[in-house]
């Protein structure tokens, strides 16, 4: 297991290094996210009422439209110049490696939105007793959108136009995702308890990291032919 | 079970063995549609509440249940085809993804056409309408994933695991939009399978709906089944046994080409 081990932080220490030397591909979902969410005050009204009311669901779906943006370079450098082939050669089981790339794109792309989150809350005058159930719901939910964006993006890897078609293959599988992180906040808004919808979150992350490298690695097997 | 499987890898047995299940699919579909509906909408009674516009839930009914049925035996065909790498299963997945696509499209566009009359709205975002309009996002997706493919093959096996991936995916997305909002009827039938209950619909509206519920499956069936060989037919034109069939161009084969 110390083999299985020491790939997993060899990958995750290059993936890191990787990722830093491409600074935009990082800034602009989280830009994309900023902009979506300033959209919305400007086209529904500002009224502080209905921006509370639909803070929640904004932020959450701008928060998985951004996510759709960043995802594609998951697997799309490491398939181009053949690294993951011999990820694939590797000793140790290809589970290991997809592990690895799911907690290094959740640490670039999920770790931001969540050092901006209370701002997101303070444009759309979310009221702050919801703040700290916001931030729960968006970290147990983020990691749940990197290992199953992992499939998607694993099946679609040797396509060149994967972009939209990585939406639509994913989004209906998040749905419920985006029902509870809502359901959560909008209770912690109105006073109630949240533990409910939260519990719920932390079982679908548990099922998705347990079960997502399983379908990664057999779409992985399909691209990498 | 790989014992069971294994000579309907080779595409010359599982044409031959459709060509022989596909007359007990089509004959009978076609005749309980026939009786079913006719029955459904001109004899069955109008309803004390509804009136005459209930008359669609003898379409509604049956291509809803058979819109999960057939995603779920989609499924089942892609873990064939991934577990034991059986060719013929991929292109069931393919043959059973627009058909089932098409029942859903079909619950759905009867559900707006009653909705109309009964809550005065074409479209309410209603749970179980909802998780029926993200199944047929899951169907799209299917269908969109392996046309993207140049490879057949590939695409093929990328359509199975998404099809996998789709079913442990239906229960939590059909349970959490049902938390999320109900407006929809409670189920009146599938609850005698799902909770024991008897079926809370009067027995001469349930009989014609039984029958179109059989009627639906038969017909999908025997839909699947002409693709899944029209599809074996043109992958394989160039081999032997394909001449012969196309060549013969008898009665039996008349029908799937």
């Amino acid at each position: 297991m110390a083999g299985a081990m020491g790939i997993f932080v060899q990958i995750v220490k290059r993936d890191l290094r990787v990722a830093s030397r491409q600074r935009s591909d990082l800034l602009n979902p989280l830009i994309f996210l900023l902009i979506v969410v300033s959209l919305f005050p400007l086209g529904v009204g500002p009224g502080p009422d209905i921006l509370a009311r639909i803070a929640p669901g904004v932020i959450w779906v701008s928060a998985l439209l951004s996510a759709m943006l960043g995802l594609e370079r998951m697997f799309r450098d490491d398939f181009r110049d053949g690294a993951l082939e011999q990820m694939m050669l590797l000793p140790v089981s290809l589970e290991v490696s997809v592990l690895a790339k799911i907690a290094v794109h959740w640490v670039m792309t999920a770790v931001p939105i969540l050092v901006i989150a209370p701002l997101l809350a303070l444009l759309l005058n979310l009221p702050m007793s919801a703040w700290g159930v916001l931030w729960l719901t968006l970290l147990l939910g983020t990691p749940v959108i990197s290992a199953a964006g992992a499939i998607g993006v694993a099946l679609t890897v040797s396509l060149n136009k994967g972009g939209a078609l990585l939406s639509l293959l994913l989004l209906p599988l998040l749905i419920p995702l985006l029902i509870f992180a809502t359901a959560a906040v909008e209770a912690a808004v109105s006073g109630l308890s949240a533990t409910g919808p939260l519990a719920l979150m932390g079982a679908f992350l548990v099922i998705t990291i347990t079960l997502a490298p399983f379908a990664v690695k057999a779409g992985l097997r399909v691209s990498v032919n | 079970m790989w014992r069971w499987l294994h000579p309907y890898a080779k595409s010359e047995a599982t044409f031959a063995l459709n060509q022989k299940i596909l007359p007990w699919f089509l004959i009978p579909g076609l005749l309980l549609t026939a009786v079913g509906l006719v029955w459904g909408l001109a004899y069955a009674p109008p309803d004390y509440q509804q009136g005459e516009s209930y008359r669609i839930i003898f379409v509604h009914v049956p291509a809803a249940i058979w819109s999960m049925g057939f995603y779920v035996s989609m499924a089942i065909a892609g873990l064939i085809a991934l577990v034991w790498q059986i060719r013929t299963a991929e292109l069931a997945v393919l043959a059973i993804a627009p058909v089932g696509a098409a029942l859903t499209f079909i619950s759905l566009f009867t559900g707006a056409v009653w909705g109309q009359p009964m809550w005065g709205t074409w479209w309410v975002w209603d749970a179980r309408l909802t998780s029926q309009l993200i199944l047929l996002f899951l169907y799209l997706g299917v269908m969109a994933l392996y046309v993207a493919f140049e490879d057949e093959r590939a695409g093929g096996k990328a359509a199975s695991i998404l099809a996998l991936v789709g079913v442990i995916n239906i229960p939590i997305i059909h349970y959490s939009v049902y938390w999320w909002n109900t407006l929809h009827q409670q189920s009146t039938i599938t609850k005698v399978i799902t909770r024991f209950e008897s079926p809370s619909i009067a027995p001469e509206m349930l009989w014609p709906l039984v029958v179109n519920i059989f009627a639906f499956m038969g017909l999908a069936a025997a839909l699947v089944i002409m693709r899944l060989n029209n599809e074996l037919l043109r992958r394989e034109i160039h081999r032997p046994w394909a001449q012969k069939v196309l060549n013969s161009g008898d009665k039996e084969n008349s029908n799937a080409v």
